[in-house]
């Protein structure tokens, strides 16, 4: 139920923000909002996604904080790889790294390896278990424990703080 | 009050005509990589540039010139859309490379073979 109520407060933000009608003057538009949110929530239901993978609003203050500090790690690499694809002779050294992550839940992991993927220079190939295969820019860039504090966060945003 | 809300609707255009220039000069750089890297997974690497810094400051370039809060509410969406399907098909065509039997690079390419490797 918890699911569900989240996924409708999110739809019904979503539709008032992109429709921008929030004063509820328009009672056609207003009408057929609440009849497509319902219907989605209803398919939903059905469709049996009403999970905590469908539906992770509930940890929303967590995934802010791990999204901002993954904002800033993605402009830190990326000034790494922007010098690499300038530099006057090309110098990189690319690597095949099997990382080992700590993340229990399939969420947590696809969090992981989406972060490293969007992390520029780090690419996750395969996800297999609880080992992700990286392809790194840079060799260093990817050595042990380098995914660590990565690892930590994206675990503790998705799962909580609790090693399970 | 009103003097710093005068400055910040002066600077606006200006901040986000900047950043918006900033974002397309990004989005060549990471096109001047993927034709320099020497093999299929580094020039992944370098089309993620324009994937994330490029996309995000265009984004908020445009954000700083929008008219209306509405029109920021669809940028910062399309942004969120953005991060979330970037990755999963730089996944997917990396993992495709994998399964279908690529060897990436790998070791120290220097100026030797650089830009040709």
């Amino acid at each position: 139920m918890g699911y569900f109520l989240g996924l409708i407060v999110v739809l019904v933000a979503l539709w008032t923000g992109l429709s921008g009608e929030y004063t509820l003057t328009k009672p056609l538009i207003a009408t057929l909002g609440a009849i497509s949110i319902l219907l989605s929530g209803l398919l939903a239901y059905r469709f049996d996604i009403l999970d905590r993978e469908g539906s992770p609003y509930a940890r929303l203050p967590q995934f802010l904080a791990y999204w901002a500090w993954l904002v800033v790690e993605i402009f830190k690499a990326n000034w790494v790889v922007i010098k690499a694809c300038l530099r006057s002779t090309l110098d990189i050294n690319p690597a095949l790294v099997k990382v080992k992550t700590g993340c229990e839940s399939d969420l947590a992991r696809t969090v992981f390896a989406n972060s490293i993927t969007l992390t520029p220079g780090t690419v996750s190939v395969e996800v297999e278990g609880n080992k992700i295969l990286v392809h790194a820019l840079y060799e260093d860039s990817a050595g042990p424990g380098a995914f660590d504090d990565m690892d930590r966060r994206s675990r503790e945003a998705c799962d909580g703080k609790a090693k399970s | 009050m009103t003097a710093i809300l005068d400055l910040w609707a002066a600077f606006r255009p200006a901040l986000g005509s900047a950043l918006l220039l900033v974002g397309a000069v990004l989005a060549v750089i990471g096109t001047v990589g993927v034709l320099r890297f020497p093999d299929f997974y580094s020039r992944l690497h370098a089309a993620s540039i324009t994937d994330t810094a490029a996309a995000t400051l265009a984004l908020v370039g445009m954000a700083l010139l929008a008219p209306s809060f509405a029109v920021v509410f669809k940028l910062a969406v399309v942004w969120l859309f953005l991060f979330l399907t970037g990755p999963t098909s730089s996944h997917a065509l990396a993992n495709a490379a994998h399964t279908a039997g690529l060897q990436p690079l790998i070791g120290r390419v220097g100026s030797e073979n650089g830009g040709e490797g």
